[in-house]
């Protein structure tokens, strides 16, 4: 009898075909490859700048005081539960979260125009987001920066959107192409769905100025193409949430429509929390209501409903003064921080008369240098001085410290000066 | 501040024919140089220039390019909630979705989690990326708890397990796989199934049929129609199996029922895929609440399984369960964790980390595994004493002399009462029980006290309503 013998046998026969003979093994994420390497990597000097994580000044990750204060707090809150958020997420989170980025004051918030539905961080926002606009929105075009983060395009492609790409980068100047930018906008289709970064662009530093952004805003309603912001860096170009935000309001104040994802991964180091936000903003309360209930449909087969412990976190910091106080404070001195390394390192550059422009280190912002390195530099740096970055060159300053900027430049000095 | 803008965004094809004029107007202002453009402004009939922060005023169309979208119906099961939290009335009792209650009907959350959160914050756990897979110490934990330590498929490494985000995230990452490399494949699903079982597979874009499973006559499982369903199916489907008390009906199969439904399985070269949400909540012990899965797995069999720790462990908002899926060689595994982490990365780039961590504490410790062992035999056997009163209070109230004994069959959180639509609707407009349209009671949100209300609603709907 057949099912006599399919009975015998155990895992230790486990028998024949394989119905996975034909998945072959993905390649491992480049930036993770990094990553690895660095940590494999024997030597007892060693650099990692290639993750995009904040580190102290001895390297080491970094919980921020008031996060710690916080889940203390929780612990010992006896009412606190583990029941299941809605769909949407923690409410109070919401509300707090469109506040953080638009302004308490927004008139959107006020009239109601704003959907803010809980993510998992900016890459849940933007997967959201973009499963959302291949559902509802009839444009199914995205232009992103060239370049821009590693895993935007992952989003688009896997919602079934299609990628275009907009100049933004110029290699020459390192700063912005921005008569190439407004051009490829300007030539894109009505209705295109358009990615920027709201500040600290990632990967590289270079953001455009608001009189720059001012000309964006106009050529994008004047074409009708829908802006997407990815907000993860809100507050650590200036240390200012409202100055870093106020490209995304501009697109706000005009009475438009735009997505935005929020993440507070590095804004509050939750990076292992995936604790963030998608808002919507629409013409109107109706619509919005209406988008609100339709992300619920997006959300709801993907993962049901988002995770509690870091938006109970961030809320807890967002709404009581005292402890907003507090992050600002710790948020201004990791800045500071990352602020001085720049100069440090243009000064260890220009101290050994490297060959080069190396301005650009103190002229971009937020956590990343897009040193201008190419891959062969990158890949001597790692062999011989075992200092590990992105392939394209991108760097995170977060990574070094006032002892190891000697180094660092010793390394780019002797990349620059033996491979061209 | 009303600013009116000109939005060349998707106009419906009702579109005003002042809107087309504006159109075919704008149409040449966004094919010349840009540069042009605001030079030219103040020329310019459809933008009136002004400096550097001040508001663009132009011709307005204001209509949302979001117009079209519809609203949506709220969610069958989590809208129940809503529903609930909006009544008023004082006797309302929330029997809708599957969150363990104390007899207080309060939400509970286990002494062994807060044991082990104070544990994490006492240690200074970083808040650091976990891998795209997720955090190790949980993947390790979560695939010996499914299949046993000692079991040969993790002696021989033969487990791919991604941790996802609770049961819903590990199947939808399961859907996803299946979409991409069994193209065209269908997974067959029980009659009745959890209701977002459904959406899951479509969002991913994989077909689905039904077998069938429910005997509403006998208020117990239709075994002949399920086997026959599932032979009938081409080979090489995935079916879909609720490895212990399943969602919604509390019906699960005897052990020789489940050796006929491996038989079936293989002899159509069927691939098992089991959703494991209530491992040692069903009966109280976790090896007994898997032995579905290890069966399927002793048979040499490759399987999928999905497993979730939101009510096992209470940990329903934190999102915390995995994926794993058992191939015939270590290489195999190894290949196909590597798609799953290709699945999640543009999902959501990698998993949170706290309730991987709580799992990963609680399961690792020896103390606080037996005191978990313990607290899940301490609701289990709450939900047991729940039933055995409800089912006392119906046959002593029912003269009609209706057999209630299915409620004590039943195994897990939720018992189907064969109530249907519209007197599911009797029980909410009348007696303020909340409950799902498919006639599905939480057994977890019922407390002693309040058995025998339920049984007055229950046999008035029964009865009274059709």
């Amino acid at each position: 009898m057949e099912s006599l013998s399919t009975k015998e046998k155990t895992s230790k026969d486990c028998n024949g075909d394989s119905v996975f003979e034909n998945v072959v093994r993905a390649p491992d994420v480049p930036v993770y490859a990094v990553m690895v390497a660095y940590s494999k990597d024997p030597s007892p000097v060693k650099l990692n700048l290639g993750i995009g994580v904040y580190r102290t000044e001895d390297g080491k990750p970094h919980v921020l005081n008031v996060v710690r204060r916080v889940e203390k707090l929780l612990l010992d809150d006896v009412s606190a539960t583990k029941e299941y958020l809605p769909i949407t997420g923690m409410a109070e989170f919401n509300k707090l979260s469109a506040q953080l980025v638009f302004g308490a004051d927004s008139p959107a918030i006020k009239e109601n125009r704003v959907t803010t539905v809980q993510c998992l961080a900016g890459c849940g926002s933007l997967r959201t987001g973009a499963d959302f606009l291949a559902k509802h929105y009839h444009q199914h075009t995205v232009y992103l920066s060239q370049p821009t983060y590693g895993n935007h395009p992952n989003f688009f492609l896997a919602a079934g959107l299609t990628l275009k790409t907009y100049r933004y980068y110029d290699p020459i100047t390192r700063g912005l192409d921005f008569q190439g930018m407004l051009d490829d906008l300007g030539s894109a289709p009505s209705g295109a769905i358009v990615l920027f970064q709201v500040c600290s662009h990632n990967p590289t530093g270079v953001d455009p100025t608001l009189h720059q952004w001012e000309q964006i805003r106009q050529l994008v309603r004047s074409k009708g193409l829908l802006p997407f912001f990815d907000n993860a860096y809100q507050g650590i170009v200036s240390g200012s949430l409202d100055m870093d935000a106020q490209s995304v309001r501009m697109f706000v104040t005009d009475g438009g429509e735009c997505l935005v994802a929020h993440s507070y991964s590095k804004i509050m180091g939750l990076y292992g929390e995936r604790v963030g936000a998608l808002s919507i903003v629409c013409k109107t309360a109706d619509v919005a209501s209406r988008v609100e209930s339709q992300l619920k449909l997006v959300i709801r087969p993907m993962y049901s409903n988002p995770p509690i412990h870091g938006a109970a976190i961030v809320t807890a910091i967002l709404k009581d003064r005292e402890m907003f106080d507090e992050w600002t404070v710790e948020l201004k001195a990791m800045i500071n921080r990352i602020i001085h390394l720049r100069q440090q390192l243009l000064d260890a550059l220009r101290d050994r008369g490297t060959p080069g422009d190396w301005s650009h280190i103190t002229k971009q912002v937020g956590m990343y240098t897009f040193s201008g390195l190419n891959a062969e530099q990158v890949a001597f740096m790692a062999e011989e001085y075992h200092i590990y970055m992105s392939s394209d060159g991108r760097i995170n300053m977060a990574g070094l410290s006032a002892k190891t900027v000697p180094y660092l430049a010793d390394a780019i000095h002797s990349a620059v000066t033996r491979i061209v | 501040m009303a600013s009116t803008m000109l939005s060349l965004a998707s106009t419906t094809p009702s579109a005003s024919l002042s809107t087309q004029e504006i159109l075919k107007g704008k149409a040449r202002l966004g094919s010349g140089r840009v540069g042009t453009l605001l030079n030219k402004e103040k020329g310019n009939p459809f933008i009136k220039a002004k400096s550097f922060g001040r508001i663009s005023m132009t011709a307005a169309v204001n209509v949302s390019r979001f117009e079209g979208v519809a609203m949506a119906p709220p969610d069958p099961i989590l809208g129940v909630s809503e529903a609930f939290r909006a009544d008023t009335d004082v006797k309302k009792l929330n029997l809708g979705v599957g969150a363990y209650r104390t007899e207080e009907l309060q939400p509970y959350v286990l002494d062994v989690v807060k044991k082990a959160e104070n544990l994490m914050l006492e240690r200074g756990e970083n808040k650091e990326y976990l891998a795209i897979e997720g955090l190790a110490a949980f993947n390790k934990a979560t695939a010996e708890l499914l299949f046993g330590a000692d079991n040969p498929v993790i002696k021989q490494q033969r487990v791919a397990t991604v941790q996802g985000l609770s049961g819903t995230g590990s199947l939808r990452l399961a859907a996803a796989f299946i979409e991409r490399y069994f193209p065209g494949a269908q997974v067959l699903i029980s009659s009745p199934t959890w209701g977002n079982h459904k959406n899951i597979f479509n969002d991913a874009r994989v077909p689905w049929s039904e077998y069938r499973y429910y005997d509403p006559k006998t208020v117990g499982l239709d075994f002949e129609g399920m086997i026959s369903d599932i032979k009938a199916a081409p080979d090489g489907s995935f079916v879909l199996l609720h490895g212990c008390a399943h969602n919604p009906t509390g019906i699960d199969p005897t052990p020789e029922q489940w050796e006929k439904i491996c038989d079936v399985i293989q002899e159509k070269n069927h691939i098992p895929f089991f959703d494991v949400a209530y491992q040692g909540f069903a009966s109280g012990s976790l090896d007994a609440d898997a032995s579905s899965v290890r069966l399927f797995a002793a048979r040499g069999m490759e399987l999928f399984i999905a497993q979730s720790y939101s009510k096992n462990l209470g940990l329903y908002a934190e999102r915390i369960g995995a994926i794993n899926v058992v191939c015939s060689s270590a290489d195999a595994a190894a290949r196909v964790k590597s798609q799953l982490k290709r699945i999640a990365r543009p999902m959501y780039s990698n998993p949170p980390v706290h309730g991987a961590r709580i799992v990963a504490n609680v399961v690792g410790d020896p103390a606080l595994f037996n005191e978990w062992k313990a607290e899940m035999e301490m609701m289990a056997g709450r939900i047991k004493n729940v039933r055995q009163k409800l089912f006392d209070s119906l046959s002593a109230k029912d003269k009609s002399g209706k057999d209630w004994s299915f409620i004590l069959k039943q195994i897990g959180m939720f018992s189907f009462t064969g109530l249907n639509k519209t007197q599911s609707e009797n029980m909410t407009n009348k007696w303020h029980v909340y409950l799902t349209k498919d006639g599905r009671i939480s057994l977890a949100g019922l407390s002693l006290a309040k058995c025998e209300y339920l049984a007055d609603a229950i046999i008035d709907s029964y009865h009274n309503v059709s």
